[in-house]
């Protein structure tokens, strides 16, 4: 038998790490986008848009309520950290005037343009945060939920830089430590990650409405699938008039606001 | 291995820069470990502006590293022989600097020991993929390059016929390399100040100046500490191509700042705003913009007169300018400009850290080992050569008066 030279070994390794390469990389351009990770719902034969409608009215009716942000925060262990650079946030508000800029004119009330909106992942149709992410560790999945593999994230934030919302947060510390009470049934993430909220897919899972609608004192948050006629955000997008963020952009939001 | 031995011999002088450096190094390891073990907290960046110097850092970078082209088209496809003595240097430079933008995507990775998930999981409709891609080759390509010529050189043969393709392939992938990196701002549709076409195109004039003014003061630095002489003429064809590079760079800013402002569409005029004015009573980064602005008058002046141009003295001031403009124009405002004002409207104040300075610096230093050592084998082999065909010609000398 010809014996195998240490310069044979190397060449034979080298060649079996390129060959390995190129099969992955064939493999990602000839197969087909992110494999998406059908949900039981999904698997029926209606097609499943998981959405949102805000009520901004009703939302606005209880001053400095914050019930839906807190059960967020419990729910999925959200790390809570004092200085607005490092904060990490899945649902919160933000003044009416910059969360649609330029769709008021200056002749609006100034309460009005400073009304807190809630704000959460859009979960859009064409989510450039997915574009982007050079791992697939953000993904769409086909009933429309954007979701996040924190074990598979490098950490790169090219999907913050991506997202015209703004609703990826970074963990710039670890962010356990930072947690008041622990959620044993929800994962907690690391230091070094991105998140944002997930429309409570694990709760979606077991036939629950998620943290923040199931809580609303209002009834303000609708969630319901887009893509049936009769649901109940269906119902309310025929009835009222209602707008998306930044629409004109063709992310396609899965996240209305009745005004 | 690969003509070490060249580097291991030197003066004092020598030995204690690259000691200084060393120690530059070891202490952003320090900073490094500081911030792999707290996160990326320890650095100014934070939700709105989340990508800071160390990203702005490896653009820059990429361009240093594209301009090679610079001395390598003219040499090998017009046969501009003045270039003949400083190509090696430009590539030499190109390795560096792609190692320092690899070293700083790195230290900007929130968790860098899954790095490879990007080879694992290849996703190319990412373009993240493309430039590691398109890095990762221009490395490979400008490595095998050097590696053979010096070789030749060394053994005073022609450089095999088959290495002339691969040069080839290696200029339009240097136009390849800074046009990806460009396209990775360029293509996000919430920021619209990175959202424009010529994004690319103004990457690449930035670099085809800052990279050849880099590679003048080595070349006159070279001059001073090695006796190395890189040819007047080289020098001069050299700034003749950072004036046309620098002046092509200033009028795509012109170009881009036109229409911004004369369409005046608020959301693109606040990051101009931002930059330069300063908005809502942030002037951060407003003295460092004009500052870039300031520098690039000066260089353009100092450039565009002939006689300033061929200047011994004015030329290195230009350079220094010029590459000062630039780092200060696309190693920061680029970056931080497109992030304030954030989607949301949030003006977020951002300052680089000690720790994030540190380590800078560090992979400054890592690019300032890399290139004394490079550059010390090249002149090495050279010097060898030379005094074997001194010796030769002083035999044969010899031989012809017996």
């Amino acid at each position: 038998m010809k014996k195998i030279t240490r310069k044979d070994f190397l060449r034979l390794t080298g060649l079996s790490f390129l060959a390995a390469g190129a099969i992955e990389t064939t493999r990602a351009v000839t197969g087909s986008a992110p494999s998406a990770n059908a949900s039981p719902a999904a698997q029926s034969s209606q097609p499943v848009r998981w959405g949102m409608v805000v009520d901004l009215q009703k939302c606005q009716k209880e001053k400095n309520c914050d019930i839906c942000i807190r059960a967020c925060n419990s729910a999925h262990n959200v790390p809570q950290f004092d200085d607005p650079k490092h904060q990490v946030k899945w649902v919160w508000t933000q003044p009416f005037e910059t969360v649609f800029p330029f769709t008021q004119s200056s002749y609006a009330g100034q309460s009005d343009a400073q009304a807190p909106v809630v704000l959460m992942c859009n979960h859009c149709a064409s989510p450039p945060c997915v574009h982007v992410c050079p791992t697939q560790a953000t993904w769409k999945r086909d009933d429309g939920i954007v979701m996040m593999d924190w074990h598979r994230c490098i950490g790169c934030r090219y999907c913050m830089a991506a997202c015209p919302y703004g609703s990826r947060s970074f963990n710039w510390f670890d962010p356990r430590p930072a947690i008041a009470h622990i959620n044993p049934d929800f994962p907690t993430r690391t230091k070094g990650v991105v998140e944002k909220c997930n429309f409570c897919e694990e709760r979606l899972a077991q036939g629950l409405s998620p943290a923040c609608v199931e809580v609303c004192p209002q009834k303000a948050l609708v969630f319901g699938n887009l893509a049936d006629p009769n649901s109940e955000p269906r119902q309310l997008l025929r009835q009222r008039f209602a707008i998306q963020r930044e629409p004109e952009l063709g992310t396609g939001p899965s996240v209305y606001y009745l005004v | 291995m690969f003509m070490f031995e060249k580097a291991i011999v030197g003066s004092r002088r020598y030995w204690i820069w690259l000691f200084c450096l060393l120690g530059v190094i070891a202490a952003a390891l320090c900073f490094y470990l500081y911030q792999f073990n707290v996160g990326l907290g320890v650095t100014g960046m934070g939700r709105d502006v989340s990508w800071g110097l160390y990203i702005a850092q490896f653009t820059f970078f990429v361009g240093v590293a594209a301009s090679a082209v610079m001395v390598v088209l003219p040499y090998y496809l017009h046969d501009y022989k003045q270039f003949g003595r400083i190509t090696i240097l430009g590539e030499f430079l190109a390795i560096t600097a792609v190692v320092m933008c690899i070293l700083f995507i790195f230290v900007d990775l929130g968790q860098p020991a899954r790095m490879l998930n990007m080879i694992l999981h290849p996703t190319p409709w990412s373009l993240m993929f493309w430039d590691m891609i398109s890095l990762g080759g221009y490395l490979l390509l400008n490595a095998v390059i050097t590696l053979v010529t010096l070789t030749a050189e060394r053994e005073e043969v022609a450089p095999p016929a088959w290495i002339r393709p691969v040069i080839l392939l290696s200029i339009p992938w240097a136009v390849s390399i800074h046009t990806v990196t460009a396209f990775l701002y360029s293509g996000l549709p919430g920021r619209s100040f990175w959202l424009t076409a010529i994004m690319a195109p103004r990457f690449l004039a930035g670099a085809f100046c800052s990279g050849p003014a880099l590679l003048i003061l080595f070349c006159l630095l070279l001059r001073k500490m090695a006796g190395f002489d890189a040819g007047q003429k080289a020098i001069d064809t050299l700034a003749v191509i950072v004036a046309y590079a620098m002046s092509i760079n200033v009028f795509f800013i012109l170009v881009e700042a036109f229409t911004v402002l004369y369409s005046r569409i608020p959301g693109d005029v606040a990051h101009l705003e931002y930059l330069y004015w300063g908005l809502r009573g942030n002037h951060h980064l407003v003295p460092w913009m004009w500052l870039s602005v300031l520098l690039a008058i000066v260089s353009l002046v100092l450039l565009l007169v002939p006689s300033w141009r061929r200047n011994r003295l004015l030329l290195p001031v230009a350079c220094v300018c010029v590459f000062l403009a630039l780092w200060l124009d696309k190693g920061l405002g680029l970056i931080v400009g497109g992030f304030v004002p954030s989607p949301l409207d949030t003006i977020a104040t951002y300052t680089p850290t000690l720790p994030e300075w540190s380590i800078v610096l560090g992979i400054w230093a890592i690019g300032a080992f890399m290139i004394t050592v490079f550059y010390k084998i090249a002149l090495g082999v050279r010097k060898e050569v030379g005094e074997m065909e001194v010796h030769e010609s002083t035999l044969v000398a010899g031989t012809a008066s017996h």
